[in-house]
């Protein structure tokens, strides 16, 4: 392969937003998207959600994946999205939830910018489909 | 101007303007050589210049991504901003990786100043070093007074990342002499400060003994610059995760920072690194050049069945494929 031909990858920032401190879920997400050949960044634990942001502006990402049972999603989720707004990133980005979400709260994390919500038990390829279906194109 | 170039030069005015949001999509560009990188890093230059950039490095489980954090805490705390570049490797079968020095940025989290950006080895080759070192110049140019690009060091490739710096420190885990063994195969001679993180553990006067005595027993003057001074790494020993040891460090960082211009050293390697760039770029040129020709010759695999079947062989190819090269160079002269 010549050093100049384009190389893209797609991009992934794997977080853990607020306080619920179950990250296995992540973990598995992220490897499976690694094994998929996506570049994973892990957040870590009890982020908040303008740090998330930070990240998912600094690193540029394609898709930003939420990871969320603690039952704040809709209070964090929307504060993300802003904050991806506010820098001009939204656009770009695919917001995506996975954890426990009740399916009346799907609907409003949709409108609010998500564009999906996985549930537990989602089989990993689905998840790996949808990203690759929907990743945003860049200029 | 062209599109291509109107285009770059928008996303280049709003880096120089301070948006994040550009200066993460350059990256991003340089990454993924775009048709348009060449162009950004092309406008970018005269922009650079101004930081002042450490490499760190060593071994895994070191403690670079700590220590790193620790370092942008004291540098900010300072009123300096900082950018970070952090290499990680890639898988070899999915080409996918998990990035995950980010999580140590504990201290900085947050805080915008602090640019953190994570970069995987991908297919990069040799290309690696070219595209961390026009990361480095983004954020030089985006007004970053400090950059760090951290890297695993092992094999050739990552000291070449870790070349772009002015001031590369090497970290050493204490008290397995294997990591000494390690040092010995070429990343003794890129460090310009040896730190021995985790210094509270046990052993870890012997590694700076160790360490010490190897430097010795270079038998040089400890100098490998053009420098008209010699500069003999010095070994600091620090606590990444308690923070101690990290001001001793800084002040070596700086110290060593000060050698480089006292002693023209700074100019010395900056032309070294902008040689190396030529080089590689004419490398990667070149190469691109030659593989397009490869396929329009009918393809690598019809020239390595020929060379199988015992036709022709591996230098027959090569000076048919690159004698027309020579022979344009040659009319040219």
């Amino acid at each position: 392969m010549s050093a100049d031909s384009q190389q893209r990858k797609i991009r992934c920032l794997v977080a853990k937003v607020g306080l619920d401190g179950h990250d296995r879920g992540a973990h598995v997400i992220a490897r499976a998207f690694r094994d998929a050949g996506f570049e994973v960044i892990y957040s870590g634990l009890h982020r908040a959600p303008d740090e998330i942001v930070q990240a998912a502006v600094q690193e540029d990402v394609d898709v930003l994946g939420i990871s969320i049972l603690s039952g704040a999603h809709n209070t964090l989720i929307p504060k993300v999205v802003e904050g991806l707004k506010e820098y001009g990133a939204f656009e770009d980005t695919l917001v995506l939830v996975g954890g426990i979400i009740p399916d009346d709260d799907k609907a409003t994390l949709r409108e609010a910018g998500v564009a999906e919500v996985f549930g537990p038990g989602t089989p990993m390829e689905e998840t790996i489909a949808f990203v690759r279906e929907h990743v945003h194109e860049r200029d | 101007m062209t599109s291509a170039e109107a285009d770059a030069s928008d996303l280049v005015a709003d880096l120089l303007a301070g948006d994040h949001r550009a200066l993460a999509r350059v990256i991003t560009k340089i990454e993924n050589r775009e048709p348009s990188y060449r162009e950004l890093v092309s406008q970018l230059y005269p922009h650079t210049g101004d930081a002042e950039v450490v490499g760190v490095t060593g071994s895994p489980g070191a403690g670079k991504s700590t220590l790193v954090d620790k370092l942008a805490k004291h540098y900010r705390a300072r009123g300096l901003t900082v950018g970070v570049i952090a290499v990680d490797p890639a898988s070899p079968f999915t080409g996918g990786a998990v990035l995950g020095d980010r999580i140590r940025m504990a201290s900085t989290v947050g805080d915008m100043d602090v640019f953190f950006r994570s970069m995987s080895t991908r297919g990069h080759l040799g290309g690696l070093s070219t595209a961390t070192a026009d990361a480095v110049k983004a954020l030089d140019a985006f007004g970053k007074d400090r950059i760090i690009v951290e890297t695993v060091g092992a094999g050739q490739s990552e000291v070449d990342v870790v070349k772009a710096a002015d001031t590369v420190a090497v970290l050493v885990p204490p008290s397995s002499g294997d990591d000494v063994q390690m040092l010995k195969a070429g990343i003794l001679e890129i460090a310009d400060v040896f730190v021995v993180n985790k210094a509270d553990l046990s052993g870890s006067d012997k590694t700076v003994q160790e360490l010490r005595q190897m430097l010795e027993l270079r038998g040089d003057d400890g100098s490998r610059h053009d420098g008209a001074e010699p500069w003999s790494p010095p070994i600091v020993e620090t606590v990444a995760r308690s923070g101690e040891g990290i001001e001793d460090l800084l002040e070596v960082l700086a110290d060593h920072h000060e050698y480089l211009v006292a002693s023209g050293a700074l100019e010395a390697r900056k032309r070294e690194r902008t040689a190396e760039e030529i080089r590689t770029l004419l490398r990667d040129d070149v190469s691109a050049l030659l593989e397009d020709e490869l396929e329009r010759l009918g393809g690598i695999d019809d020239l390595v069945d020929d060379i199988l079947e015992e036709r022709t062989t591996p230098y027959e190819i090569a000076d048919e494929v690159v004698g027309p090269v020579a022979d344009c160079l040659e009319e040219r002269h």
